[in-house]
């Protein structure tokens, strides 16, 4: 065995013991909590396997997996989370994929800074940036004093506390997610092959339905599973702009966690939520495999 | 297709196109009959793609006007254009099957399904690629993928084909039968080809008429029998095909024939069929191949004797240096006749070389 191969082989080793250690070890006590029973004490949850009579006995439950099933608040909370997620990712496609096209068909002296204006606000703390937002948004805001001011509203604009500020910051979270893998796939675009549509009869919004569309949907893909996985379990952005009756599957987690302490029903909904979400994306994963490149 | 108009097919008057500080076009006029194989060639930069390009409404040209079938295409969209294009990089849709590109300009025009299934079947019979219809265009080696290119634009029975250094990306061998495989088509659809070209023996060997582009301006046009055996300039004379030039001015005007002063050879070479006035600074092209090589000095004025430096073999032809007393090397084109020894001389010898008086052309600028 030469050095070199073992080199190889650590290099390849490196990825999965990171994904080990950190994905899947964490993972599995989270799998194992969800299946114990809530205690007071510390820690929180009991054993598995109860060993105090002898003879291992399995005392396990999956007493929360079923109340996630026979309390609606779940279902709703699952359900509110993947509309706001969905509508999310549209939103951010809508957005994004004009800002995308743009920057792709920029001079390339402007490229680099114009990615570097979507990739700035990463530069100051993202609840920093949420807070902000409350600060354009609230009944004597930025925006509603502003709209005031011109008189174009009587009184201020309920901005703030209910879905629409949730959307907003969802999508301003986000959005860069959606631009970066677009504008990685729509530079790659041969704007020869937009040429030949046109020589070809293609009007520009044919052409572009036709010919860039379609080979963008690689970057549409990956775009949309950047947006809408973490959205899905996003907890930042409704409890601060949310409104009391803003459900989503994040804030029931912190709350079962934090406020009653349950960690086993806390890990049951993760566990579950990650079920949900693995399906989703296992289908992209499949579609992108089968697009040729 | 509509009624002939009267005139040339196409015709480009005084078109300029400059882009920032550089002249890309530069006041280029031209006629292209209906039906023709047309050329323009020249070097990298000289403007000929970008003219293309105008035909094709990718450029709209800064002066002059581009009149097709009568009509001048001002302003009007590549889309609404009679003309369609092979592309040099040929442009196929990836993401598309074979048939499905050939079929892409037929459904922007909304035909009917069937009528399209047709023209594209009938198009890959064309090429001779029927049995690859479904396959993608990365599956394809280079040769199919021009051939899909060419049927792609020709689906649409475009008025004029414009075909952008149709052949460069392929390989020598199967270029030479390409080139003859675009003639043969040309003929079977008798749609006007217009192709732009670096490369003098392709366009030689396809087109019935070639303009020679450079710098932005049409140098001459003609067909490739007169661009090559009358070139109109130096520039022409030494980008089609070998050539050598030597300069002097016109000492002595004859009935039908001229006497140049050659300093640079310290002789006096005679032209037939050409006319210049008296003292002018002129150039004598004399093609590699007119030039007859002998042990003994020839019957014509136009002779002179030097040492061979260099024998490169060709396979029918070999290619001889010869260095004049003075060190000027001259090009001279030797058949190889026979099969056995190769070329009948070698580095060293001692030889005569000699051109009938209306083998070289009189080149005035």
């Amino acid at each position: 065995m030469s050095s070199k191969s073992w080199g190889r082989r650590a290099v390849i080793a490196a990825p999965y013991l990171w994904l080990g250690l950190f994905a899947l070890v964490p993972l599995a006590i989270v799998l194992k909590i969800s299946l114990a029973e809530s205690v007071l004490g510390i820690p929180p949850y009991g054993p598995l396997i109860d060993m105090s009579g002898g003879t291992p006995t399995w005392v396990g439950t999956l007493e929360n997996y079923q109340r996630l099933i026979s309390d609606s608040l779940y279902a709703r909370a699952y359900l509110s989370s993947i509309l706001y997620a969905a509508g999310t990712t549209g939103l951010c496609l809508l957005l994004g994929y004009p800002m995308a096209y743009a920057i792709a068909r920029a001079p390339k002296a402007w490229r680099v800074t114009l990615l570097m204006m979507v990739i700035l606000p990463f530069w100051t703390s993202f609840l920093l940036r949420v807070y902000a937002w409350i600060g354009l948004l609230k009944g004597n805001g930025f925006i509603n004093n502003a709209l005031v001011w011109l008189g174009l509203v009587g009184e201020p604009l309920p901005l703030l506390n209910n879905s629409f500020s949730v959307f907003v910051g969802l999508v301003y979270g986000y959005l860069p997610f959606m631009v970066l893998p677009l504008y990685a796939q729509l530079e790659k675009l041969d704007p020869g092959l937009l040429e030949a549509a046109a020589d070809l009869g293609s009007r520009p919004w044919r052409a572009f339905l036709s010919v860039t569309l379609p080979l963008s949907l690689p970057g549409i893909a990956a775009g949309s599973l950047l947006v809408f996985i973490p959205a899905v379990g996003e907890f930042v952005i409704p409890e601060l702009l949310g409104g009391p009756d803003t459900l989503m599957i994040g804030k029931v987690l912190w709350d079962e966690f934090f406020n009653n302490r349950d960690w086993p029903a806390a890990s049951a909904v993760a566990v579950a939520l990650l079920a949900l979400l693995a399906l989703p994306m296992a289908l992209i994963r499949r579609h992108i495999a089968e697009e040729p490149s | 297709m509509s009624e002939a108009a009267p005139g040339p097919f196409v015709r480009l008057e005084g078109v300029a196109k400059r882009f920032g500080a550089a002249i890309a076009v530069d006041d280029v006029s031209l006629s292209i009959e209906r039906g023709e194989f047309f050329a323009l060639l020249g070097p990298s930069g000289c403007g000929k793609t970008t003219l293309l390009r105008m035909l094709a409404g990718f450029e709209e040209p800064d002066r002059g006007r581009i009149l097709l079938d009568g009509t001048d295409v001002a302003g009007v969209p590549p889309y609404a254009r009679p003309t369609n294009m092979m592309f040099q990089s040929y442009a196929l849709f990836p993401h598309m099957s074979v048939a499905e590109n050939v079929g892409f300009g037929l459904r922007q025009e909304r035909l009917p399904r069937a009528t399209i299934e047709a023209r594209v079947a009938a198009m890959l019979d064309l090429v001779q690629l029927r049995p690859l219809a479904a396959r993608k265009p990365q599956q394809l080696s280079g040769g199919e993928r021009q051939r899909v290119a060419l049927a792609r634009a020709l689906a649409r029975e475009p008025k004029l084909l414009l075909l952008d250094e149709p052949l460069a990306a392929l390989d020598r061998k199967l270029r030479e039968e390409t080139r003859l495989e675009l003639v043969r088509i040309q003929h079977r659809v008798g749609v006007t080809f217009l192709m732009v070209t670096h490369d003098q023996e392709e366009a030689m060997a396809t087109a019935s008429r070639i303009a020679v582009m450079s710098r932005g301006r049409v140098v001459q046009v003609g067909a490739p029998a007169e661009i090559y055996e009358r070139p109109s300039c130096r520039f022409v004379a030494d980008f089609i095909g070998g050539v050598n030039l030597f300069e002097g001015r016109v000492s002595e005007v004859r009935a039908g024939t001229l006497v140049v002063d050659c300093p640079e050879l310290g002789l006096r070479l005679a032209v037939a069929e050409a006319c210049a006035p008296l003292g002018m600074a002129v150039a004598v092209a004399v093609r590699p191949e007119r030039i007859e090589l002998s042990a003994a000095p020839s019957a014509t004025p136009n002779r002179m004797s030097g040492t061979v430096t260099e024998v490169s073999y060709r396979g029918e032809a070999s290619s001889v240096n010869v260095a004049l007393a003075n060190g000027r090397i001259v090009r001279v084109t030797l058949p190889n006749t026979g099969r056995t020894g190769g070329p009948r001389v070698t580095g060293g010898d001692a030889v005569w070389l000699g051109w009938a008086v209306d083998a070289g052309v009189l080149l005035t600028s």
